[in-house]
């Protein structure tokens, strides 16, 4: 019951006017934030940071979580709306939110979108507030075995998907890997595949430039061709009873939400993680335990819903080793770290029990600007469907741009915005081959974690890959992927046999 | 709500009073003044320990309004910071680009000579502090001083035995390699990301030992969890609540167990003396600020105020110690 005391002097400083109105604030830029291409929640922080001087810390902080989770919201809605994935958090909700769109459905994509990312948000801020402590020592318990095993379930989920031709599934996820080697190798402190000395590659291949050139200009130039000059105008239309049909037709698809919430929060609190590997793993895992995993990339709700109810919930999921080891689980919060310390505070195992108002303060205001997120979200839909009725030949200029803008940001190097051109034509010649993209995209995100995880857990071990099998919890994550690699290969030949003998008896 | 009322009130004033201010500033300051946004290049990615520390002396900047124009920080870490070195080398004579440097400063160019970059030539502005290093153990391995450590190492064998650190080159394998040097041990070097990490690592028991920074390992070692046996500075140099870590010095290991991480700002070369002069006035007035101060004093630097011929001077006396240093190691001929 010392929690719930806690709490509620949380919420009570949440309702400090000043709060509630920087929780408002913070929820209101990050969905602008994150709904613009390239500038994510990173940005956003790191942009605001200077500003948070001017009120103490707690109400600091409580803006700059506000415009985190905003951002989540927000992120999903450039990836329905355009194709062009808001923020590195919502690639994943391309994937299907871009089909749902061009099929006239953005209005039940957006409103997917906005209610998994709720109950993502809710239930990855109840598991906060109950377990944190000792989810704490979960995040130590995890070591460079741990994180490589975790990867391997990742890629698992993707390879061993029904639906897509695996042999391209396979080479897809190992242009990924290919690309995710380029820049510097930490381990032996050497370039890697710089072409020569092209100085933009030092810093990697940003999974963003990849993201943005397949899915943006790909898909412009898709639309392009599939249009044939005709003036495309999308018949999506919206109206709030729409909007509450639209939320009671997702029923179907409350297990997915609950599974990703779960999984994104449990990614989300593992050290150098994070929402982006967190919702595209949610992703994956929605599609193997789907009953038509076919439709998956084609304009499934599930397929929008498991990663936008995953990214949320990591992001809450992310604040929790950044507050007890001082160690940031995504980007962002390796932002809002360098905040506490320029507030004053010290984040480590004792700042539950130093700074209980902060700590109350963040955790209490996080139930707040979910439901916040959520309204405004939902408020703002029907002017994001207005967006969409542009006629094409107007749309595909600012695309472009955003395109242009996106890649540009996060590095501020033209370097990226010529690479992520490139990556567009190549996206649009794979698409037209019937290469799945996504588990590329997934390869250049988990590449930079798997990578090193696996190196330094063989130096450790010295080159003996037992290490992977017999350490209780890498052990148990491999085997699990060993199965979910294994399965759809079982399903497929059962399902072969069973045609077999069907055909074999008239 | 009155209460929100005065502080959006007073949060406009301030705001009003500050705009105010650094209009007169600029009548005040006869010298050069930036005409736009400063570029604040960070030699490192966002949220490391250097990330972090450029991001603070920002908000320093803008808190104080000791400039017209605000600094934006921007991270060039790819290639341990060659990306960085090479954006001021192509930006010489540019007077709206400076960046924040660390011991990178010199390993990068000497191990990327294909780099073509000679750090004498860049225009020093300030070093605003030196960071040291500690040798830090897990408080349940039962290690309290530096000799129970040598033999636990010993007794582990170097197969056993894992040293957490930062990529290879930087400085948690130079300070590592300067163990197994002066103690004759061998032990297995992991890389990690950063030193955040390498922190949490050994607090997780995955590593055994680490070479960390003060303040990467001040949370845990509150909490009981990590110890440190000695630390990497000259006598009496760290002061505060790190300072009664002993020193290799006072335990009897010599005095050539010492190594720090320099924080500093660079400008590119080929710049005006005026420009040069506005910088080193800003950061003068941020080293003095009541902020900084407490900082260092809370994250166990060492103050180090130096400017001038005599900081390049300085830069290239490390630059040859670290090449000293990395060829020892191995890591350059």
């Amino acid at each position: 019951m010392e929690v719930l005391a806690l709490l509620i002097n949380g919420f009570a400083i949440t309702f400090e006017p000043l709060n509630l109105a920087l929780v408002i604030a913070g929820v209101v830029v990050g969905l602008f934030i994150g709904a613009m291409p390239g500038l994510g929640s990173v940005n956003g922080v790191a942009i605001l940071l200077p500003m948070t001087f001017l009120v103490p810390p707690t109400s600091a902080v409580i803006f700059l979580a506000a415009i985190y989770y905003g951002a989540m919201y927000g992120g999903a809605i450039s990836s329905i709306m355009l194709g062009i994935p808001g923020a590195s958090t919502a690639v994943a909700t391309t994937f299907d939110g871009r089909p749902l769109a061009l099929k006239g459905l953005a209005d039940k994509a957006l409103v997917a979108a906005a209610a998994a990312s709720f109950v993502g948000g809710t239930i990855s801020v109840v598991l906060f507030t109950l377990f944190a402590l000792p989810l704490a020592d979960v995040a130590l318990a995890f070591g460079p075995p741990e994180t490589f095993a975790l990867m391997v379930l990742a890629f698992a989920t993707f390879v061993g998907l029904g639906g897509d031709d695996i042999p391209k599934t396979l080479f897809s996820i190992l242009i990924g890997l290919v690309l995710s080697t380029v820049g510097l190798d930490i381990i032996s402190g050497q370039p890697r595949l710089i072409f020569g000395d092209l100085t933009g590659f030092y810093h990697g291949i940003n999974f963003l430039v990849l993201a943005i050139g397949i899915y943006g200009i790909g898909e412009m130039l898709w639309t392009i061709e599939v249009s044939q000059g005709e003036v495309l105008m999308s018949k999506a239309t919206v109206s709030f009873r729409g909007i509450l049909n639209n939320l009671k037709g997702l029923k179907s698809s409350i297990k997915t939400m609950i599974m990703g919430s779960f999984l994104g929060y449990f990614v989300g609190i593992l050290p150098a993680a994070g929402a982006t590997p967190g919702s595209l793993m949610a992703y994956g895992v929605a599609k193997t335990m789907s009953k038509n995993p076919e439709t998956y990339g084609k304009g499934n709700i599930d397929g929008v819903v498991a990663p936008e109810a995953a990214n949320n919930a990591a992001s809450t999921g992310s604040m929790l080793p950044m507050l007890t080891l001082g160690i940031p689980g995504s980007p962002t919060t390796a932002i809002l770290l360098g905040g506490m310390v320029i507030w004053g505070l010290e984040p480590g195992p004792l700042v539950f029990t130093d700074h209980p108002d902060f700590v109350w303060g963040l955790i209490a205001s996080l139930y707040v600007a979910n439901v916040f997120a959520l309204l405004i979200n939902i408020g703002f839909i029907p002017a994001f469907i207005w967006v969409l009725k542009m006629p094409f030949t107007i749309l595909a200029p600012i695309i472009f741009v955003l395109c242009v803008v996106g890649g540009y940001v996060p590095t501020q190097d033209m370097h990226d915005v010529w690479l992520m051109l490139i990556f567009g034509v190549v996206g649009y010649l794979m698409r037209k081959l019937d290469y799945p993209m996504a588990p590329a995209v997934l390869a250049i995100v988990l590449g930079p974690l798997a990578e090193p995880a696996m190196r330094q857990s063989l130096i450790g071990s010295h080159g003996d890959v037992m290490t992977f099998f017999e350490r209780p919890i890498s052990g148990t994550i491999m085997a699990i992927a060993f199965l979910l690699f294994v399965l759809p290969l079982l399903k497929a030949a059962k399902g072969r046999l069973s045609r077999r003998r069907a055909e074999g008896s008239p | 709500m009155k209460k929100l009322a005065t502080r959006i009130l007073s949060l406009a004033v301030a705001l009003g009073v500050g705009l105010g201010f650094s209009a007169v500033q600029k009548d005040a300051a006869a010298g050069w003044e930036p005409k736009k946004p400063v570029e604040f290049v960070i030699m490192a990615g966002k949220g490391g320990g250097a990330d972090r520390l450029a991001r603070f002396i920002q908000g320093i900047i803008e808190k104080n309004n000791l400039s017209s124009k605000p600094f934006v920080p921007i991270n060039k870490g790819g290639g341990s910071g060659a990306e960085a070195l090479r954006y001021l080398k192509d930006h010489a004579g540019d007077p709206h680009v400076i960046m924040a440097t660390l011991n990178s400063y010199y390993t990068t160019p000497l191990r990327n000579p294909g780099l073509g970059v000679d750090i004498a030539e860049f225009t020093p502005i300030t070093r605003l502090a030196e960071d040291t290093f500690q040798l830090w153990v897990h408080t349940d391995t039962g290690i309290t001083t530096v000799d129970e450590f040598v033999a636990a190492v010993k007794a582990a064998g170097p197969e056993n035995w894992k040293m957490g650190g930062t990529g290879k080159g930087q400085e948690d394998s130079l300070v590592t390699a300067m163990l197994e040097k002066k103690f004759d041990i061998k032990v297995t070097y992991v890389p990690y990301k950063g030193g955040g990490t390498v922190a949490k690592e050994l607090i997780g028991k995955h590593i055994n030992s680490t070479v960390n920074n003060p303040s990467e390992q001040a949370g845990f070692w509150e909490a009981g969890k990590s110890r440190p046996l000695a630390s990497f500075t000259p006598k009496g140099k760290l002061t505060g609540r790190f300072g009664d870590i002993p020193t290799f010095e006072e335990l009897g290991y010599g005095t050539d167990m010492v190594y720090y991480m320099q924080r500093s700002v660079i400008a590119p070369a080929g710049i005006d003396k005026d420009v040069q002069a506005f910088y080193v006035g800003v950061f003068e007035k941020v080293y003095k600020s009541d902020e900084w101060q407490e900082y260092l004093d809370k994250k166990g630097l060492i103050p180090g105020w130096l400017t001038g011929t005599a900081l390049t001077e300085y830069f290239v006396a490390e630059r040859e110690a670290h090449r000293q240093m990395l060829k020892a190691a191995g890591e350059i001929d």
